[in-house]
């Protein structure tokens, strides 16, 4: 028997938030909640755990800044140490105040760029990506909830109906969960 | 809605009884239509001006930059005069988005998508001048550290014009994911509505699959507000580096530790201007004026103020160090600036800065759309001058009197500068046919709290205020 879910949709980010709640006491799981803009509260309503995808950003801008001064150290100071300009460049500290500039544009690129990467590989975020989305109204209006069933998928399709869903259906799971 | 309580203060950001689905419908609209005739005539005359730019372009880089007014005293004119301008401009997009959203300014969501599509296109404009005011733009990518076959000859890391590529390159390309990201939920909607086979095509393309879940909005909003964090030292940083070109030398005039903070208030100054300038069109020619509502415009008008004053204080300040210094080279350069052969282009700097930003200190004048927009024009007229001004009268006298010189443009500067508006504004138009012109991911965030027909649903029933 191929596994079923339950897709409940709402038309309210405030019935979302509250029916989402209800599944969770009800000790249900919920496979998955489509929403047309963030709603605020909602990944804390889930249980979603926080990102981190500001401390990777964090680690690729240290990492940027690593590359700035190893590269301008290696061009500037090791490689051809020639006078232009009058300017010391005997070590780097001496000339240290030409290289921040470069050293700050290439923290803020590295950071921004990798953490960017990062946010379009961990959500699978690519051009010629399907959309995944099960309803086309939920980039609009509506705010669809996944639960998964594990028994009687009509009984939970009941359940749903009571939190508020203006249209509760039950599919097939899909193959592919992210 | 015991999550969106607000003040009975705060006006509505978005008037009329606007539902979710009104959102979307409204900001679909656009994109779905057709372009009507005055749009046609407006690309048409932009993508002339471009086309004839480019013709100016070509003309330079072939025949040599002898073609262009500039001389052996005043080596930067025009070329960079642009650049810096169309970089100024750029500025008000990120601050809008960046800045306003670090303060969690919820009148920018109305505005951010427009303004970030300014920054993209005026910064495109400004990358063009540093490459065609090069001598042999062809050997332009000697300014990148790659190694090579001359036992790896590198670039000099001293100089600010180096920093700029850096600084730019960056710019551009943190500005654009920034950007596109927040695109993405907005192209989902385009191809979720999207009819036409073709239209459902290309925005599954640049939606990246984007299906808008739970989790998916949670990274959404953290990389958001990351790039937010990272993007405003950067908009900071990149005019400064921008200012530096002139503050880094030795020219009286140029060297003063005031530039940094200073050009960045005049972008921001600018840069709103211009961002009032287009929006003023847009919401009329859109119909997004329940969007872009009047409260809007007097929120950028005081913005235009405050930077307006910022700048005027720099101007007194640059004058008085200037006498206080005792340097008879910056006094004289101050000196001709006011009553020197360039007089003209100082006191139309003068009036057009200092004085129209004052004008916002009344209401009735700051609430006035036309104007608004007539001063977001002056404001970018004596922009323009100030830049022009700042390189010109101080490269024309300086040390050696027998060096003293004057400049004057040719048809091939200003047609290149005409190129570039016409560019802008060929990306400008095109944007706002085939864009989400408004971030309704974000405006659908805030209609509940900030909305028109949920205010006065909270007013009317104050049980149900908090």
């Amino acid at each position: 028997m191929s596994k079923k879910v339950v897709q409940a949709l709402y038309n309210d980010d405030d019935v979302l938030l509250s029916a989402v709640k209800k599944v969770r006491e009800a000790n249900l799981k919920i496979e998955e909640v489509y929403t047309p803009f963030p709603v605020h509260g909602l990944d804390k309503a889930m249980g979603l755990k926080p990102t981190r995808i500001a401390i990777a950003s964090f680690i690729y801008g240290c990492i940027g800044l690593v590359v700035a001064t190893l590269m301008m150290k290696y061009i500037m100071i090791d490689d051809w140490p020639r006078n232009i300009g009058g300017k010391p460049n005997f070590t780097y500290i001496t000339n240290l105040p030409a290289f921040i500039p470069i050293m700050f544009e290439l923290t803020v690129f590295f950071a921004a760029h990798l953490m960017v990467i990062s946010f379009y590989m961990r959500s699978r975020l690519y051009p010629y990506k399907q959309a995944e989305n099960p309803d086309p109204r939920t980039t609009d209006d509506h705010f669809l909830m996944e639960v998964q069933s594990d028994g009687d998928a009509s009984q939970l399709a009941k359940l749903l109906q009571e939190t508020g869903a203006v249209e509760v259906k039950i599919a097939d799971k899909k193959a592919i969960q992210i | 809605m015991a999550s969106h309580y607000e003040a009975p203060i705060r006006n509505p950001l978005i008037v009329g009884d606007k539902t979710y689905h009104d959102v979307t419908v409204d900001v679909a609209r656009p994109v779905e239509g057709k372009a009507n005739r005055l749009w046609w005539i407006v690309f048409s005359v932009a993508l002339a001006a471009f086309l004839w730019g480019l013709g100016c372009i070509v003309y330079t880089v072939s025949t040599g930059i002898g073609v262009w007014g500039l001389n052996k005293t005043v080596g930067w004119a025009w070329d960079i005069t642009n650049f810096v301008w169309w970089v100024g401009i750029g500025h008000a997009g990120t601050l809008i988005s960046a800045v306003l959203l670090l303060f969690r300014q919820k009148w920018r969501m109305a505005i951010n998508r427009s303004a970030e599509a300014m920054t993209i296109f005026s910064v495109v404009q400004a990358g063009l001048f540093p490459i065609i005011h090069m001598g042999r733009p062809w050997l332009a990518y000697w300014t990148v550290p790659i190694p090579n076959q001359f036992g790896s000859l590198w670039v000099n890391f001293n100089s600010p014009l180096l920093w700029d590529v850096f600084a730019i390159s960056t710019y551009l390309s943190v500005s654009l994911v920034f950007w596109w990201t927040g695109l993405l939920p907005d192209f989902a909607m385009l191809r979720d509505r999207a009819v036409k086979p073709f239209q459902k095509k290309i925005y599954s393309l640049v939606s990246f699959g984007w299906s808008g879940r739970a989790k998916d909005w949670q990274r959404f909003e953290e990389v958001s507000l990351v790039l937010a964090g990272l993007a405003t030292p950067l908009v900071l940083s990149v005019h400064t580096i921008v200012s530096f070109d002139f503050a880094t030398s030795v020219i009286p005039g140029w060297h003063t530790t005031i530039f940094p903070p200073y050009f960045v208030a005049g972008a921001i100054f600018s840069g709103f201007s211009m961002v009032n300038t287009l929006l003023i069109i847009m919401r009329k020619v859109s119909n997004l004026e329940n969007y872009i509502t009047l409260q809007h415009i007097e929120l950028m008008n005081l913005v235009v103020m405050i930077t307006g004053s910022i700048v005027g204080c720099a101007y007194i300040t640059e004058l008085f160090v200037a006498w206080y210094s005792g340097v008879e080279y910056e006094q004289y350069a101050f000196l001709n600036r006011a009553t020197g052969p360039y007089w003209w282009a100082y006191w139309m700097m003068m009036t057009c800065n200092v004085f129209s930003p004052q004008f916002m200190w009344f209401k009735k004048l700051r609430r006035s759309i036309l104007f608004s927009f007539c001063i977001s024009i002056v404001v970018n007229i004596g922009m323009w001058f100030e830049r022009f001004v700042i390189i010109v009268t101080s490269l024309h006298r300086d040390y050696l009197p027998s060096s003293w010189t004057m400049f004057s443009p040719t048809l091939i500067d200003i047609g290149i500068y005409t190129g570039t508006i016409g560019f802008f504004f060929v990306l400008f138009l095109l944007y706002s046919r085939t864009f989400p012109v408004i971030a309704q991911a974000e405006v659908k965030s805030i209609l509940k709290s900030s909305g028109e027909k949920y205010k006065k649903l909270r007013d009317t029933n104050p049980n149900n205020s908090h």
